[in-house]
């Protein structure tokens, strides 16, 4: 396609959404005033997210699949020349899904809020934040400026903090204070080291950036790069989040509203490990080195902590919260991120890369069905919602059974689905790990992970159990569960809503082909230094 | 040097470029008019005086335009070495800039408080013009003794202007507490200048920094104590730790729109001060002020944002008291790049520095007198002005609300806030560049702190309003503020508050979208 349209595209997947989050505020204007006021501002977030996947669509279908390593749709016109920044964007193999991805998750988060609407203070807003959010994490994975960057890691923290404050759960205020409050310290630091390679290095553009370090032009000694980087890997790890920087996350997804959390798993915490690939990787890559293998054996607590804390939280008695226990799963499955991407292979990289799409695809499953069922049942504490036989979802709602059943069986890696090829790359890219990294430490953590997917399946299998299955109808004698009320199967806009994460999981597991052939010369390019 | 005496009494006299002085010389008259107009106007007209000293405030900003071409110099002395008493540079234009379109916002704001408070007009316009004017001269003087002059004249003014609430108990006690500790600072600051006289023999700051490079070495203990001590003075202006005390109590005994006045100008007179005899006078004792300023900056800050933090919302004028808190924080990061400039490698890298702090201290202004203002207009409906307060201004009155939002996000930092993000981000680069990287990681911390108390103030805004108070309805007008809301608080509408807030928010997005307009100072030479 032509490059200048390709150019408008990338512009308008960040600009767009800002537009629409202004107007948002403003009263309709006539002839799209709806059926009041609410419903038309809902409408309009619909329509926005609409227009903006659409875009990311014809972005994907025009981009150039057989060069996916180079830089595509780039813009680049100064915008503050003091700081040497430029409004630079461009879109290659790595970034595309992602944006594609954020699209997508915003938009069916935008749909499901239309026709369920959050309990909270005035539509006007919900939508308006909801845009800001999506213009920022779409212009974290478009920009290819440092500084740009930062600004657009810290355009998120404001919309999601009020999403959690204001349209929250229980708990929310001091959900969403540990959620900004973190991650704004760990972007503060994150900004001392961009600061640190922007300034040492003469250029904040990432594509001269990783150019000149894998030229060995850089002018990063390599005290610099060290110092550099560990800022930059402690910003990156809050909000990836690597163990033991997590605790902000159960939490904020505990508390937030189930679009929130969609988006809060789906796509904000890829920016952490998107910034990881993009930044750390080709710009430092001797500090890379030095730090791997620390960041895999964080990576892979991670991965034990994660499991072994959903696991207590799924037994009987635990009082265990749904939300909770897939925010936790969260911590494990970013765990194999990381220790895919401290491997310094193309192969771990690669697995990251996909593992962060199936996440996005089968967590954001996981948070909508689970806000589904919050709002049938009024509850996510599993204790409630099983009893002593269990919730039986499959009697009471077999298709909202089958689709929890499913989005277990996805996120526990079942092969076939999304959730298998991820985590099954990243542990293999440990297996055989870069030059230079002490490989019986990286065998340790392949084994450590590989124990980790067994307790994912443990416990995913556990929450099937408790909620999927169970006495329906109740067998008299049972007292205290007759008075169980029947349960809503899934409403229409729910399978509109669900059904392209359900296909998209499917279709990523079958054919990863088709996502991997866009990362991999782009990871190969990156590892070797730097996209052209 | 001792030529003749017949042409010593042609030669010593200095030819004055009026052009040059304009600035301060039009504020000053202005304020002296005003003065004797208000000896002639009836009661009911003098609300004219008001309008006459912004036309007094804008004429003297517009004449600046003139100057722009290039450094113009003035009281130079006709004999010896070239050296100069007031000097337009780019730095002195910016900072004049600064302080007299402040003072012209300042007087926007004071109309309603005029009003509302009773305070006694041609007194108080005049009084803001002549401290305009000593602020608008500090910036472009050259030697010592008229930066001692202008601060006075910057400062004597705002005693009378904090304790101007006459029967006002608090005002009178703000107004004694800052006077004794300013005059105090004064003191400790004539001693530093006068040392530094004996030790170089001369005021004029360029002599002073060729003469402090080869001091008599028994005079060094001299020099340095002369240096330190006339530090000490500027930092009091600045309010930065130990000297911050007064703060707090000044800003809330003071009407508010006088509280704004002097977090923004006042500030502003003390960091150029600061600037001009760091920079210019003592650049070959940065080993001494660089390392002094430094932790003074982490100081500063680490101590405001502490104290914001413990501000109980429902005591009263905690709002005033926040934003005094959350100013002497930001001086901290004021003094960040001073500092930086103290362990700069070339002059180059200096005025860079120093660019940072006047680009942070445009946006500040504009911010933080937004922020004011918005104080002020809820402080005309609930005097007590607690944070509390605020509870569903945005159902109340969405642009305000709305505005107010954003000036606290520009001050903490964060997006939509973009000019406060980026204008932060140059301080950080300074501090980095010069390796000061433990300030950097020290601010990086009170970012965050300030973020809480910030964040938190601006969620109060859109909470639903308090269950006793009638639920607003939608308002008809979106674009205005309407000021009253309730029946017993019918106040004549406040046309200029509602034209400060609007020039400072729009001033505020422009920033954000074009952060060129005041960080082009970061990268250029000023000095």
């Amino acid at each position: 396609m032509n490059h200048t349209v390709q150019q408008l595209l990338l512009a308008a997947l960040v600009v767009l959404p800002l537009l629409g989050s202004v107007a948002a505020l403003l009263p309709a204007p006539p002839g799209l005033r709806g059926r009041g006021p609410d419903q038309a501002v809902m409408r309009h977030g619909v329509t926005v997210t609409g227009v903006v996947l659409a875009a990311a669509i014809a972005l994907a279908a025009g981009f150039d699949h057989d060069h996916p390593a180079r830089m595509q749709a780039q813009t680049d016109i100064g915008w503050i020349p003091a700081l040497d920044i430029r409004i630079h964007l461009g879109v290659d193999g790595v970034s595309l899904p992602l944006l594609v991805l954020t699209a997508l998750l915003t938009f069916l988060s935008a749909l499901y809020a239309y026709f369920n609407r959050p309990s909270g203070p005035s539509p006007k807003a919900f939508v308006a934040l909801l845009l800001l959010l999506e213009s920022g994490t779409l212009a974290s994975f478009a920009v290819l400026d440092l500084m740009l960057f930062f600004l657009a890691f810290e355009m998120v923290l404001i919309p999601m903090y009020f999403l959690i404050n204001r349209w929250g759960g229980a708990e929310r205020e001091r959900a969403a204070w540990r959620f900004i409050l973190y991650t704004l310290l760990g972007s503060v630091v994150m900004l001392l080291g961009l600061l640190l390679v922007g300034l040492k290095g003469g250029t904040f553009d990432m594509v001269a950036l990783a150019t000149d370090a894998s030229d060995g032009a850089s002018g990063l000694s390599h005290t610099t790069q060290l110092i550099a980087a560990l800022a930059i890997i402690a910003g990156l790890a809050v909000k990836a989040p690597m163990w033991p920087l997590h605790s902000w996350l159960p939490d904020a997804h505990t508390a937030a509203p189930t679009v929130g959390s969609v988006l809060l798993a789906g796509v904000l915490l890829k920016m952490g490990t998107y910034g990881l690939v993009r930044i750390v990787l080709p710009m430092t890559p001797d500090a890379a080195h030095t730090y791997a293998p620390y960041l895999a054996a964080f990576a892979v607590v991670g991965i034990i902590y994660g499991s072994l804390a959903c696991l207590a939280l799924a037994r009987a008695g635990a009082k265990g919260d749904l939300k909770r226990l897939i925010a936790y799963s969260s911590v494990g499955h970013m765990g194999f991120v990381l220790l895919g991407i401290a491997t310094l292979t193309p192969t771990g990289v690669n697995g990251a890369l996909f593992a962060n799409i199936a996440h996005g695809l089968i967590t954001g499953l996981l948070f909508f069905l689970v806000g589904a069922l919050k709002d049938r049942s009024g509850t996510t504490d599993l204790d409630q919602l099983s009893g002593t036989s269990g919730a039986a979802l499959y009697g009471r709602a077999p298709r909202l059974g089958g689709l929890l059943a499913f989005g277990a069986v996805a996120s526990l890696g079942l092969p076939g689905l999304a959730g298998f090829w991820g985590e099954m790359l990243a542990m293999f890219g440990a297996f055989d790990p870069a030059d230079g990294l002490s490989r019986p430490a990286y065998l340790t953590y392949m084994a450590l992970a590989a124990f980790g997917t067994l307790l994912t399946a443990a416990y995913m299998l556990i929450v099937v159990r408790r909620v999927c299955m169970g006495d329906h109808p109740i067998e008299p004698g049972t007292g205290s569960e007759a008075e169980r009320p029947a349960l809503a199967d899934v409403h229409g806009h729910e399978f509109a809503a669900w059904s392209p994460l359900v296909a998209l999981t499917v279709l990523a597991g079958l054919w990863p082909a088709a996502l991997l052939g866009l990362t991999d010369p782009a990871v190969q390019q990156l590892l070797a230094g730097g996209t052209r | 040097m001792t030529p003749n005496a017949s042409s010593l009494a042609t030669s010593l006299v200095q030819s004055v470029d009026w052009l040059a002085v304009a600035p301060p010389t039009i504020a000053a008259l202005a304020g002296l008019a005003v003065l004797v107009a208000d000896l002639f106007l009836p009661e009911r007209r003098k609300h004219l005086l008001g309008w006459g000293a912004i036309a007094g405030l804008a004429l003297a900003a517009l004449a600046l335009l003139p100057l722009l071409d290039g450094d113009r110099s003035t009281f130079c002395l006709t004999t010896g070495a070239h050296a100069c008493s007031y000097t337009a540079d780019t730095f002195a234009l910016v900072i004049q800039f600064l302080v007299l379109g402040g003072a012209l916002l300042t007087a926007l704001l004071s109309f309603s408080a005029l009003d509302d408070l009773k305070l006694p007009a041609g007194e108080f316009w005049f009084l803001l013009l002549s401290s305009a004017a000593g602020a608008a001269l500090l910036p472009a003087s050259r030697d010592l003794a008229t930066l001692v002059i202008a601060l006075e004249v910057a400062s004597l003014p705002a005693f009378a202007l904090v304790g101007l609430r006459r029967g006002d108990r608090l005002s009178s006690e703000a107004a004694l507490k800052f006077f004794l500790s300013s005059v105090t600072a004064t003191a400790v600051m004539l001693l530093g200048v006068s040392f530094v006289y004996a030790a170089t023999g001369s005021l004029h700051l360029s002599r002073i920094a060729d003469a402090l490079t080869h001091v008599d070495p028994r005079l060094d203990t001299l020099a340095q104590a002369g240096v330190v001590l006339t530090l000490v003075g500027f930092a009091f202006k600045t309010a930065a730790v130990p000297f911050h005390f007064w703060v707090p109590d000044t800003y809330v005994g003071a009407p508010v729109p006088v509280a704004a006045y002097l977090s923004v100008v006042g500030k502003a007179v003390g960091f150029s001060g600061l600037i001009l005899v760091t920079v210019l006078a003592f650049p070959s004792y940065a080993d001494v002020w660089g390392p002094a300023v430094a932790v003074l900056a982490a100081l500063t800050m680490t101590a405001g944002n502490a104290a914001a933090l413990r501000q109980r919302p429902e005591r009263s004028f905690s709002a005033v008291r926040l934003l005094a808190w959350s100013s002497v924080g930001q001086a901290g990061y004021l003094l960040v790049p001073i500092a930086a400039a103290g362990y700069a490698d070339s002059d180059q890298d200096a005025s860079r520095a120093i660019g940072s702090t006047v680009a942070y201290a445009l946006m500040y202004a504009v911010v933080n007198l937004g922020a004011f203002a918005v104080a002020a207009l809820v402080a005309r409906t609930s005097p007590a002005n607690r944070l509390t307060d605020y509870r569903g201004l945005y159902a109340a009155r969405p642009a305000a609300a709305l505005a107010l939002g954003f000036f606290l996000l520009c001050l903490a930092g964060l997006p939509p806030g973009v000019i406060g993000l980026f204008a932060k981000v140059t301080v950080f680069s300074a501090a980095v560049d010069a390796g000061l990287g433990w300030l950097a990681v020290v601010m990086a911390l009170n970012v965050v702190v300030a973020l809480y108390y910030y964040l938190q103030w601006t969620t109060v805004l859109f909470r639903a309003p308090e269950p006793a108070a009638e639920p607003a309805p939608e308002p008809a007008a979106e674009t205005e503020p309407v000021p009253a809301a309730g029946p017993a608080t019918t106040r004549p509408r406040a046309v200029p508050l509602t034209a400060a807030i609007a020039l400072t928010a729009a001033a505020g997005i422009a920033l954000s979208g074009a952060p060129q307009l005041v960080l082009r100072f970061a990268s250029s030479t000023l000095l």
